[in-house]
C-alpha cells in the first residue's frame, strides 16, 4: 500500500503496523464488512416479500395454495438453520444443474449420479468452469442470499399472519359496509394496519438474521468472521507479516461492529414502532395521541 | 427478486453463450503453511500453489484457485465445485475409497508431536489434531484423548491455552511454529510415520485429468524439478525423490 512497505521486519512499530493493517489481506477483511451489510440489505425486503407471499398463501381461500402456504412455514421452521444450509444449498445447486443438464444435454449418455459423485455435462455446470472466480462467489453469494431468504421469510410468514389476523375484526366490517371488495379491504384496510402487529416479531427476526451471517462461510461466502480467524490466528516468519495469536483483538473488533449494527437497528425501529403507531386504536397509538404528538 | 432470478438467469445464459475453455478448478484449505496458505495480499500461496501452477503450465491448462473448509474438502470435490485437491492431503486407504489420487508429490513425511514441556507422555495425555486427518486418526488408535480442532491453527494454540497437552501434526509445518516459539514450545516423543505420501485429489471418474498430472509429477520427479522446490519450501534437509 505505502511506499516504505517492502520490508515489513524493518520498520518501526507504527510504521509496521499502517503497513500491516493496509494489507491485501486487509483489505479483503474491510471488503467483507460491505459483503455482510449487501447480503442483509438484499436479503431482509427478498425475506419480507417470501414471508407476505406465505402468509397470503396461508389464508388464501384455494384451498391448494392454503395447504402449500402452511407446508412451506411449517417445514421451514421445523428444520434446524444448519441443515438448510448443508444439504439445502446443495440440493438446490444440483437441481439447477440437472435441469440445465436436461435441456443444454440431450445426448449425455453417463448417468448423473455416478456412486457418490454428481456428474452434469460441462456446459451444465453453474456456473460454467471456466467462468471467472468472481462469477463463482456471485453464484454463492446468490445462492446465500436465496437461503437466508427461504428460511427468514417462513419465519416472516408465520409473523404475518398472525398480524393480519390481529387486525381488529371491526375495521374490515367498516370496509365491507363501505362496498370494498375482498381485495380492496385486504389492501386498503388490512395490510396498512397490520405492519404496527407484525413489528416487534419482524424486528427479533432482523437481529437473529444480522448475527446469522457467518453461516456465510458454509456457503463458500468469505464474511467477516472467516476473515477475522484467517487474519488472527498466529503467523510463523512464512508470512509477510508475522504475528502471535491476535485472534482476540479482531474478535473484540467484530463484536464492536455487530453492536453497533444492532444498536442502529434498535433506534431506527424504534423510530418505525412509533410511527407506524401513529391514529392505531392499540395502546401504543392511545397513547401517543395522549401525549398530543399525533 | 424477480429481477435477481432474471440478471442472474441472463447472466447464466451470456456464460453459455461463451465458448466453454478448459478450465481447472484447484481446491485447497487456504490454512497450512508452508503447504498451503493465504499470504499477506490475499492470495493463495505456498509449496502447493508453486507446484500446481507448474503443473498447469506444462500440461497447458488454465488454472484457478479456490479456497474451501478441511471439514468439507471432499464432498466439494465429488459434487463438482472443483477438480482437483492439493491441501496437503496424504493418500490414505479411506480416501482412496472416496476419490482418486496422483501419485505423491511429497514422499511420506514424518509428523510430530510438539508441547510445552519435555515430560508430556504423548501416548496418555490430551493430544490435539486436526479433524479428518491422519494425525488424528493416530492419535485415537495411540490411547491418548484426542481433541479435534477445525484448522490447523487451532491445534497450536489448544497447546498454548492448555486445552491439550501435546499438538501432532506435520513435523513441516510445527519446525516454523517451534523454532519462532523462542523455547516455548518443543518437540517430544518420536516423530511417526503415517500415510503414503501426498498426493493431489480428483474425482475417480476424471481419469484423463489424473493421468496427465501422474505423467507431469513423473517427469518432474526424473528432471529434479520437483525437488528443486520441495527444498525451496521445506528447506535443505526436507526428504526429496
Amino acid at each position: 500500500m505505502f511506499d516504505f512497505c517492502t520490508d515489513p521486519a524493518t520498520l518501526s512499530d507504527p510504521a509496521w503496523f499502517a503497513c500491516y493493517l493496509t494489507s491485501g489481506k486487509h483489505l479483503a477483511f474491510y471488503g467483507s464488512f460491505g459483503t455482510v451489510l449487501i447480503l442483509l440489505a438484499v436479503t431482509a425486503p427478498v425475506a419480507l416479500a417470501f414471508g407476505f407471499a406465505g402468509a397470503m398463501a396461508a389464508r388464501s381461500g384455494f384451498a391448494p395454495l392454503r395447504w402449500l402456504g402452511v407446508a412451506y412455514t411449517s417445514i421451514v421452521r421445523g428444520v434446524p438453520d444448519i441443515v438448510f444450509f448443508l444439504f439445502f444449498v446443495i440440493a438446490l445447486d444440483q437441481m439447477f444443474e440437472w435441469t440445465r443438464h436436461q435441456v443444454l444435454c440431450p445426448d449425455w449418455d453417463q448417468p448423473v449420479r455416478q456412486g457418490n459423485e454428481f456428474l452434469v455435462c460441462p456446459e451444465a455446470k453453474l456456473p460454467l468452469g471456466s467462468a471467472p472466480q468472481w462469477v463463482h462467489e456471485g453464484y454463492g453469494f446468490f445462492l446465500a442470499i436465496l437461503t437466508f431468504a427461504i428460511v427468514f421469510g417462513a419465519f416472516a410468514a408465520n409473523v404475518l399472519f398472525g398480524a393480519m389476523r390481529a387486525v381488529p375484526k371491526t375495521q374490515t366490517e367498516t370496509a365491507e359496509a363501505y362496498g370494498m371488495t375482498p381485495r380492496q379491504t385486504f389492501w386498503r384496510i388490512l395490510v396498512p394496519q397490520m405492519w404496527v402487529y407484525a413489528l416487534p416479531g419482524l424486528s427479533n427476526l432482523w437481529m437473529i438474521l444480522v448475527k446469522a451471517t457467518p453461516l456465510l462461510f458454509l456457503l463458500g461466502v468469505e464474511d467477516i468472521v472467516y476473515w477475522a480467524r484467517e487474519l488472527g490466528g498466529s503467523k510463523t516468519s512464512t508470512f509477510t507479516y508475522p504475528h502471535p495469536d491476535w485472534r482476540l483483538w479482531y474478535f473484540l473488533g467484530l463484536l464492536i461492529f455487530y453492536l453497533t449494527l444492532t444498536k442502529v437497528s434498535e433506534v431506527l425501529l424504534g423510530r418505525l414502532t412509533r410511527r407506524l403507531s401513529q391514529g392505531q386504536a392499540t395502546i401504543g397509538g392511545e397513547t401517543l395521541r395522549g401525549k398530543g404528538v399525533a | 427478486m424477480k429481477t435477481i432470478v432474471l440478471a442472474f438467469a441472463a447472466a447464466g445464459l451470456a456464460a453459455t453463450a461463451a465458448l466453454a475453455q478448459q478450465t481447472v478448478r484447484m481446491g485447497t484449505e487456504g490454512a497450512y503453511p508452508p503447504y498451503n496458505f493465504i499470504n499477506d495480499s490475499g492470495e493463495i500461496d505456498g509449496f502447493e500453489r508453486a507446484l500446481g501452477d507448474e503443473l498447469c503450465e506444462r500440461a497447458g491448462l488454465t488454472c484457478e484457485w479456490v479456497t474451501n473448509d478441511w471439514d468439507s474438502i471432499i464432498p466439494n470435490l465429488v459434487s463438482g465445485n472443483y477438480d482437483t485437491i492439493m491441501a496437503g492431503m496424504s493418500i490414505t486407504d479411506e480416501r482412496e475409497d472416496v476419490i482418486d489420487f496422483t501419485q505423491n508429490y511429497i514422499p511420506p513425511v514424518p509428523s510430530a508431536y510438539a508441547a510445552l514441556s519435555e515430560d508430556v507422555d504423548v501416548a496418555s495425555g490430551v493430544v490435539a489434531a486436526q479433524t479428518n486427518t491422519i494425525q488424528a486418526g493416530h492419535v485415537a488408535e495411540s490411547g491418548a484423548t484426542l481433541v479435534e480442532f477445525a484448522t490447523p491453527d487451532e491445534t497450536v494454540a489448544a497447546i498454548r491455552n492448555g486445552e491439550a497437552d501435546a499438538v501432532l501434526a506435520d513435523k513441516d509445518f510445527l519446525q516454523p511454529i517451534v523454532e519462532e516459539s523462542g523455547g516455548e514450545l518443543m518437540f517430544v516423543g518420536d516423530d511417526v510415520l503415517l500415510g503414503n505420501g501426498i498426493g493431489m485429489g480428483l474425482r475417480e471418474s476424471d481419469d484423463e485429468l489424473q493421468q496427465t498430472f501422474d505423467a507431469i509429477l513423473t517427469e518432474m520427479k526424473e528432471d529434479g524439478s520437483l525437488n528443486e522446490l520441495i527444498r525451496e519450501w521445506f528447506g535443505e534437509d526436507a526428504p526429496t525423490y
